[in-house]
């Protein structure tokens, strides 16, 4: 650690993930809902939800879902290692660690969902 | 015992209304002044003010300074200085407006000035009848002011010294004063702060009493260490017991409960305020109201079951205006005497709250001592201001809301010379006496050696019981001849108090031993100014000096219109007149004084 | 008069002469007059000068007195001894999540360090005025619940977040202090206050959890001021 060791602070995203956190937050409830009504209205067996995933709508919902998941996520263990991670190097590994497996599971579920 | 120097243009001691004050005033001078406080700025007990503050600034009705100036005199019972109080009125408007620019919540009449409520004392018209004067934020205009003043220190970048104490005055041979000894109450430290202007603002005293509104802190450390370096006390024995203090508890409630409509009442549910002062009724002058009070409970009309107070009745003030006028006045009530103002009334009994009296200042802040030229001659570089100062603006008996205005005024205008003097003083500090240092080293050494002493606890309590018995609302000649013998005796032990805790970290009672040292100054100086003064006025009421017609409510301004001065060496007393003229206006002539 | 036994379990560590901190049990006789847990400590000290604690006002006015008493913050002289259940001690700690100067007293810095940060006074440019500014009593409404801050600490030294970050989360009484002046119509700074604020430490640390709404000894809300702020920042960001 360098002599000049001062608290830092007006990185100015605040807003932003605060913003994101509350609307994917909305996606997510939306889309349990959606698929919970879909459950209650008799959905079942492989065949029932490979016709309701054949819909562009869902399928596009279900990806925005996927989005919003991860982006949630993004912000939250990233507040976790901020707060309880303090070497900044090693802050940076989890940060990357954590983006790229984020990104990589929803490449993954996008992946699944377009095959269907 | 080790000790360091600092050297800074000016320090403060306190961090109340006044020493904040005064800070703005330096600090945005830009002089390098330090700020040194017992506790954090905002414990100060300038926070604990709620029913307002006065000025004639006729938001509600028409005023005008010159009536709060006669109201004033004539609440002081003309012992104020007519020069000070005219000062002290005709500032008042310019100060408050200060303090709502500095950010201050006032409440706000529908035009959106400066709400303002009527208090006692306050009358327009030379006396006529009450007047709309204590400009007020709801009943936390203390805190509200306080936390304004702070603001702007902050915002000015005052230098403080939190939790640190002030042990004594450093004043060499010719009597200039030249700095404090102080202590940091967390490590122990001494620090000799040496400074071309020393202002004290240390607030005031009332814990020398066992019933008091005042706080834990409020020891007269100002005055303790003012008479430990040959500083007279003026007018010690003038105490304002305020009318309305919680039962049992001590707890103020403000006297802007009565502004908004209150109304005191003994056993039988009489409003007897109306048989004491026919005019203005329960709005009459504190001295005044706190002696009706005492004389219905010693007459046996109190209330409870062993008839020792009276009630104040808000049950007919409709719920809303107490909810947004007086909600801390509810909270209080609910806390400290288990009842809802609302619904019940609250059981109240006249408690210790102000001390008149102080260290001897003019009206610039600077402190003046009897010498071979004058009366009043100023002692170089030392300034008082706020409740441990005697101006005199309060006489006998302070109005209320004067308190909060004094300070304001007062600690501007120490803050004001302090700057002027500072411009014309050399760059150089003068040389510290070492011997004076000495002293107040010689002070922590006692009580860091003391063996087989006594407990400060008891001590302490031996104090208050002594001043409540002996020098109450009414005061009786034997009881104070009694009283001074007494408190001889408490201050012998005080000479010898012994702490337990001799760690160096946050030492309480080593604190609370070296505050000791200091209220007992100011018992001592109390009971013997009050022996000594042979007649009834203001707050200052004796038995053996009653109504009569040579002298109307036992006033006589033929032998006593004068203020006392107490000199800590020999236990002497002294005398000085009263300023009777005022700078521009006219005397305001003695009269009998009814409300 | 009737007197009766309280039990104490009291936090005590004095740096001059003890190793490491340790609880002490220590009893007290109390009587009627004693309504408060501050008139017990007195009391307390009266038995053990060495007891070191804050106080001053006794009336809830000075926040010198807030304590972690049986596990939850409050102020000593607010707090009534006959709220607490016969038989079982009274655990009383300092403040947690501050650094512990001596048994009850605990350092502040920190705490006022993020005070000061929010710039804690108005700021208004434009020359001041002959008399007052005018300030309708709707508009003076809004700083109610907010100018009533005591300082004490009670809110800030509950809340998990500023224990996690008390170097870069404002916390509840700054944030109720810096909300104070956004509201405050005398007030020309907001953008510059929002700025400062604008941060995913300072405010957004704040995940509602509402501690300390709920100990605060003067029934104020910093939640409520903290998403007054946030809800400006969207709408001065959209």
């Amino acid at each position: 650690m360098s002599h000049f060791d001062r608290i830092v602070v007006g990185a100015h995203y605040g807003l932003k993930d605060w913003l994101a956190q509350r609307i994917t937050a909305v996606v997510m409830a939306l889309y349990s809902m959606f698929m919970g009504a879909a459950l209650l209205s008799g959905v079942h067996g492989q065949d029932g939800w490979r016709a309701l995933m054949s819909h562009g709508f869902v399928r596009f919902f279900t990806f925005l879902f996927i989005v919003s998941l991860c982006w949630h996520a993004w912000i939250g263990v990233r507040d976790i290692w901020m707060d309880y991670v303090k070497p900044a190097g090693i802050r940076l590994a989890l940060h990357s660690l954590t983006a790229i497996a984020l990104v990589g599971y929803a490449g993954w579920a996008i992946q699944v969902i377009w095959r269907l | 015992m080790a000790y360091t120097v600092r050297k800074f243009d000016a320090v403060i001691v306190g961090a109340g209304g006044a020493g904040l004050r005064a800070a703005i005033q330096l600090s945005e001078s830009g002089y390098k002044t330090a700020v040194i406080t017992k506790v954090f700025p905002t414990r100060s007990h300038t926070v604990a003010a709620q029913g307002g503050v006065a000025a004639s600034l006729g938001n509600s009705e028409e005023d005008h300074w010159h009536w709060h100036m006669y109201d004033t005199v004539k609440g002081s019972d003309w012992l104020g200085d007519q020069d000070a109080i005219e000062f002290m009125c005709r500032k008042a408007n310019e100060c408050v407006i200060e303090l709502e620019h500095y950010g201050m919540p006032f409440d706000r009449t529908d035009a959106g000035k400066i709400y303002q409520r009527p208090f006692g004392g306050h009358m327009s018209n030379f006396g006529e009848k009450p007047v709309r004067r204590s400009c007020a934020a709801a009943d936390r205009t203390g805190h509200a002011m306080l936390h304004a003043m702070y603001q702007r220190n902050v915002k000015a970048n005052t230098q403080f010294f939190v939790e640190w104490m002030a042990l004594d005055l450093v004043r060499d041979s010719e009597g200039e004063v030249l700095g404090v000894t102080a202590m940091d109450m967390e490590t122990g430290e001494i620090v000799v702060f040496q400074a071309k202007a020393t202002i004290f603002a240390t607030g005031g005293s009332g814990r020398i009493y066992y019933s008091s509104t005042n706080a834990f802190i409020n020891t007269g450390d100002g005055l303790g260490m003012a008479a430990r370096a040959g500083i007279p006390l003026e007018d010690m024995e003038f105490w304002q017991f305020h009318p309305t203090g919680v039962a049992g508890a001590g707890v103020l409630i403000t006297e802007g409960v009565r502004g908004e409509g209150g109304i005191l009442r003994n056993a039988q549910g009489e409003r007897f305020m109306e048989r004491y002062a026919p005019n203005a009724k329960d709005l009459a002058s504190r001295d005044v109201v706190s002696r009706a009070m005492v004389t219905e409970i010693n007459e046996g009309r109190g209330c409870g079951p062993n008839k020792d107070f009276v009630l104040l009745d808000i049950t007919h003030l409709d719920p809303a205006t107490i909810m947004k006028r007086l909600p801390g006045i509810r909270e209080i009530a609910i806390q400290f005497a288990g009842v809802d103002c609302i619904k019940e009334p609250i059981p109240v009994v006249p408690t210790c709250h102000y001390q008149m009296g102080g260290i001897p200042t003019n009206y610039s802040g600077q402190v003046v001592v009897p010498g071979k030229r004058s009366q009043n001659e100023i002692v170089p570089g030392f300034y008082a201001a706020g409740e441990c100062a005697c101006a005199s603006v309060h006489g006998a008996n302070r109005l209320g809301t004067n308190s909060l205005l004094d300070l304001l005024v007062f600690g501007k205008s120490a803050g004001e010379t302090a700057v002027e003097t500072l411009k014309q003083s050399p760059k150089a500090h003068k040389d510290l006496p070492q011997g004076e240092i000495d002293r107040a080293l010689a002070r922590v050494n006692r009580l860091n050696t003391q063996t087989g002493g006594t407990n400060v606890h008891e001590t302490r309590l031996d104090m208050q019981r002594t001043m409540q018995k002996h020098a109450g609302v009414f005061r009786f000649a034997d009881l104070l001849q009694q009283g001074v013998d007494k408190i001889k005796q408490v201050e012998e032990q005080v000479r010898q108090t012994e702490i337990k805790d001799k760690s160096m970290v946050f030492n309480t009672a080593r604190i609370e031993a070296l505050e000791l040292d200091n209220l007992i100054e100011v018992a001592v100086s109390t009971m013997v100014s009050a022996e000594a003064r042979k007649e009834s006025r203001g707050a200052h009421v004796r038995s053996d000096c009653a109504d009569s017609a040579e002298f109307p409510d036992g006033r006589n301004d033929k032998d006593w219109l004068k203020h006392s001065l107490w000199y800590k060496e020999g236990n002497r007393l002294d005398y000085k007149s009263v300023k009777l003229t005022p700078l521009t206006v006219e005397t305001i002539a003695l009269k009998k004084r009814a409300y | 008069m009737t007197t009766r036994t309280l039990q104490f379990k009291i936090y005590r560590y004095d740096p001059d002469k003890d190793q490491k901190p340790y609880m002490q049990d220590i009893s007290v006789e109390v009587d009627s007059t004693d309504r408060k847990l501050l008139d017990a400590l007195v009391k307390l000290k009266a038995v053990d000068d060495a007891i070191a604690f804050r106080r001053s006002c006794r009336e809830g006015v000075c926040g010198s007195d807030a304590l972690n008493i049986n596990g939850k913050n409050g102020l000593a002289c607010l707090t009534d001894l006959s709220s607490f259940p016969e038989g079982k001690p009274i655990v009383l700690r300092p403040l947690p999540g501050l650094p512990v100067i001596r048994d009850l007293i605990v350092d502040m810095t920190q705490f006022f360090k993020q005070y000061h940060s929010i710039k804690p006074y108005l700021i208004n440019n434009d020359p001041p005025p002959e008399r007052e500014r005018l300030q309708s009593p709707e508009d003076r409404e809004e700083l109610d619940g907010l100018y009533e801050c005591i300082l004490c600490a009670c809110c800030s030294t509950s809340c998990p977040s500023f224990w996690w970050n008390p170097d870069k989360f404002v916390g509840p009484a700054g944030l109720l202090a810096a909300y104070r002046f956004i509201a405050d119509t005398r007030d020309q700074a907001t953008s510059e206050r929002l700025d400062n604020l604008e941060d995913p430490y300072r405010l957004f640390r704040c995940h509602t959890i509402m501690n300390c709404v709920d100990v605060c000894p003067k029934g104020l809300n910093p939640t409520l001021a903290i998403g007054k702020i946030k809800a400006m920042m969207v709408k001065r960001a959209i």
